[in-house]
């Protein structure tokens, strides 16, 4: 057998906890492709009765913002407090916000 | 979204339970099953049925546990050692209740570590070396495939709590024969290698096929099954030719004893240790 391997893609792994409201990243796995990517997911990241749904996504697919962006991405947001809906009483009866 | 930790956050709806890290709103698959032997059901052989079917189990499991740290992938070792531990919990619960009807009141540890080989009902497949990947996967698509066919009866047994044992097992067994399943069509249907590996592992199962379908009649359902699996990986149906003797009246191989050694050990060591 020879010792050449290719190595598997990262995936990244997204899983909805019973009660949540939205998949939530969990971490990342390596796997030939989508399907085993969900198995290995289940396995890895569900086994310990967590989650109720599973995404993943090859990493490359993602876009991500770098470091050099963060002041111009963020740092104008910071002082636009009126941005916020701070002023307003909430009901107790109005969920998740 | 209370918390950005993911696991809070996964967790949230049982913040009644603090040790989150063990998991969270676990179901006893036993609960409120009466435990009583209904009558017309003998328990001798009730306690017999439980014990092949938790020996089969747990030999399995053994096996599957060996390939932590030497699996080919990180995620398949976790998968491998996952599947086992679904087997282990099914053997822990059948050797319970073995213990409950067959008049002895042993518990699962003296099922599991205080009988020798000759005692143990386990098919000889499960107790073969692992070898190659591709003879584990072989191996744990047939043993699969037989055991979630006769699970499905067994929802239907007329002992309601192997009928809850099977119920449970079924959904577990679902998930083994499909993560088998998956692993023959990518290797029979992948390189030149893995499609060889592959036809020698089924040449090296075939021969104990005839143990596993002469104690319960889910045959045709079971190579119906793996006849769809061999086709669409592009492999032949191994011929049959049936091994004389059986695992099921205590014949087994020479590899039983050993796994049994290391299995048992700790426990013959220090009787009655806890931990």
């Amino acid at each position: 057998m020879t010792t050449e391997k290719q190595n598997w893609p990262l995936y990244e792994v997204f899983v909805r906890g019973k009660r949540g409201l939205n998949h939530v990243h969990v971490g990342s796995l390596h796997a030939a492709d989508d399907r085993m990517a969900l198995t290995h997911a289940r396995d890895l990241y569900t086994r310990r009765n967590e989650g109720v749904s599973i995404w993943v996504v090859r990493s490359e697919h993602i876009a991500a913002s770098t470091r050099d962006e963060r002041d111009p991405f963020f740092e104008p947001s910071a002082d636009k407090v009126y941005r916020h809906p701070t002023f307003y009483d909430i009901p107790d009866d109005v969920p998740h916000i | 979204m209370s918390d950005d930790h993911v696991y809070m956050t996964l967790a949230e709806g049982h913040e009644d339970d603090t040790r989150w890290a063990y998991g969270t709103g676990f179901e006893d698959p036993l609960h409120g099953v009466d435990t009583a032997v209904p009558d017309g059901v003998d328990a001798g052989e009730l306690a017999a049925l439980c014990v092949t079917l938790a020996d089969d189990a747990l030999v399995s499991a053994q096996r599957l546990a060996e390939w932590t740290t030497r699996a080919p992938e990180l995620e398949e070792e976790v998968a491998l050692a996952n599947i086992g531990l679904d087997l282990l919990g099914q053997a822990r619960m059948l050797y319970s209740r073995a213990g409950q009807v067959d008049g002895t009141g042993r518990d699962e540890d003296a099922y599991a570590y205080f009988r020798d080989p000759g005692d143990f009902r386990n098919v000889r497949l499960a107790e073969l070396p692992g070898g190659d990947f591709a003879f584990s996967i072989v191996r744990l698509l047939v043993l699969s495939s037989w055991r979630l066919a006769h699970f499905e009866r067994l929802t239907a047994h007329r002992d309601p709590v192997l009928a809850a044992i099977a119920a449970k097992g079924v959904k577990e067994l679902a998930y083994h024969r499909q993560y088998a399943a998956e692993w023959a069509v990518r290797l029979g249907d992948g390189t030149e290698e893995s499609h060889r590996r592959m036809r020698k592992a089924q040449e090296q199962v075939a021969p104990y096929l005839g143990e596993l379908f002469t104690a319960y009649d889910v045959r045709d359902e079971v190579v119906a099954v793996l006849r769809q699996v061999t086709e669409a990986a592009g492999l032949p149906m191994p011929v049959y030719r049936p091994l004389p003797g059986s695992g099921r009246i205590g014949e087994h191989t020479e590899h039983l004893a050993p796994l049994l050694a290391e299995l048992q050990g700790v426990a013959r060591a220090h009787p009655e240790a806890t931990w």
